[in-house]
């Protein structure tokens, strides 16, 4: 498949492998449950998973982001929002004021008892990463399913309402794009602009700004690459647009991930991959060791490639 | 058709230079530096690619350039488009002619 390894790949730009820098960000994957199943989706997550993260693990999680010096607390999922404790969560970890960011997919808004969570973002101060591969309806349907996209314009327009993503100060809402496809992310600025010019255009919504990831070869993603025979092209496309300038501030340096049962990883994509983070006593959540976490080498494969394609992805 | 285009000789393109690598890399660099950002974007460079790909129908071209497209963060929306200036332009160059033919007729009849 790749010739040369990631970690090798790694080894050739720099004196040794990565490790862990300031670890800033405890990301929080609070289960696989969905109300989604997008064709592009590292963690196969969807309304039949039923992977969730406990109200014990939840409050150790908690106390952990409470007593160590994480700037930021990440959620997400699956759809965070559909985990039972999730509304506890968020208030907790912003009594100590810190900065709590939740990755939605929008359409949540319309589940059954979810009808007020726009509101209740607003109310807890929470910024908002929201997933929206491309601005167009039959793009986006096609990868997240039928009628997906009007809700996520919808909830867009709520969010504007209530001051998110029109440059209020706390109403952070980014948007996600991902290729609808196996194929690379365009850049980033430039689609920025493309995508604030179209929605406000076509559909009279604004966002703050725009993240362009690359698509992870794992999870739902790699199987319609091995199904479509494109697995082999899409990693050699990943390792040739390898860009060491992206190794300084990807992702993995500064956050730490926790898995839905509490297991702790360098990223999203090693927890699906089951990948653990190599200080061997501090690989859950209550063995929790900040010195020596935040000096861990970063377990690396070659799906690291993705986080170091072209502009990078994280 | 299948067996003359094959999508792996693509891959190939290379041995194109083998009987005359000079001429060749001439072409290349001719290649490369067309498709360099200048007071075209990137983006509207690839945009004529996939168009002129159609018109000249090369299968090679209209993937590779079509992907261009993708990754430039265009649709098939924008990729349509782009075909049917390029193909309306080619249908008028063939309407335009029609004036040869009149003007053939105009010199031989009564």
């Amino acid at each position: 498949m790749t010739n040369t390894k990631f970690k090798d790949r790694v080894l050739s730009v720099r004196p040794e492998p990565l490790q862990a820098a300031d670890m800033t960000t405890l990301q929080v994957n609070l289960g696989y449950q969905c109300n989604l199943a997008c064709k592009h989706c590292h963690v196969s997550a969807g309304p039949g998973r039923t992977e969730s993260m406990d109200e014990q693990t939840a409050a150790t999680m908690l106390r952990v982001f409470a007593e160590n010096p994480f700037e930021t607390l990440d959620l997400t999922g699956g759809a965070p929002e559909l985990n039972p404790h999730f509304r506890w969560i968020v208030a907790e970890a912003r009594k100590a004021g810190r900065r709590v960011i939740v990755r939605t997919n929008l359409a949540v808004f319309f589940e059954q008892g979810m009808e007020d969570l726009p509101e209740f973002f607003r109310d807890h101060g929470v910024e908002l990463i929201a997933s929206l591969p491309y601005y167009l309806e039959d793009s986006v349907d096609r990868v997240r399913g039928g009628g997906t996209f009007k809700k996520i314009i919808a909830a867009l327009r709520q969010l504007n309402n209530l001051g998110f993503g029109n440059g209020a100060s706390g109403r952070s809402l980014g948007l996600v794009y991902n290729p609808q496809g196996a194929f690379l992310s365009p850049d980033q600025a430039t689609l920025e602009a493309q995508y604030k010019h179209e929605l406000k255009e076509r559909f009279d919504v604004s966002f703050s700004r725009l993240y362009a990831f690359t698509n992870m070869p794992i999870g739902r993603f790699r199987d319609f690459l091995q199904r479509t025979g494109n697995l082999e092209k899409y990693m050699q496309k990943l390792a040739c647009a390898f860009n060491p300038q992206t190794l300084d501030n990807i992702m993995c340096r500064s956050l730490l991930n926790v898995g839905w049962n509490g297991a702790l990883y360098d990223c999203d994509f090693n927890q699906v991959l089951g990948l653990p983070v190599s200080p061997e006593a501090s690989r859950h959540i209550r063995d929790f060791d900040f010195d020596a976490l935040s000096k861990r080498r970063i377990a690396t494969d070659d799906h690291c490639y993705g986080c170091t394609a072209g502009q990078g992805s994280s | 058709m299948t067996e003359y285009y094959k999508a792996e000789d693509l891959g190939r393109f290379g041995e194109v230079g083998k009987h005359n690598t000079a001429l060749f890399k001439k072409f290349l660099d001719w290649y490369n530096a067309s498709l360099e950002p200048g007071a075209l974007t990137k983006r509207e460079k690839v945009l004529i690619g996939v168009a002129v790909a159609h018109v000249v129908q090369c299968p090679y071209c209209i993937d590779a350039y079509t992907n261009s497209c993708l990754e430039e963060g265009m649709s098939l929306e924008h990729i349509t488009e782009a075909v049917h200036v390029a193909s309306a332009i080619r249908g008028g160059a063939s309407l335009i002619h029609t004036i040869q033919a009149h003007n053939a007729v105009d010199r031989t009849s009564l």
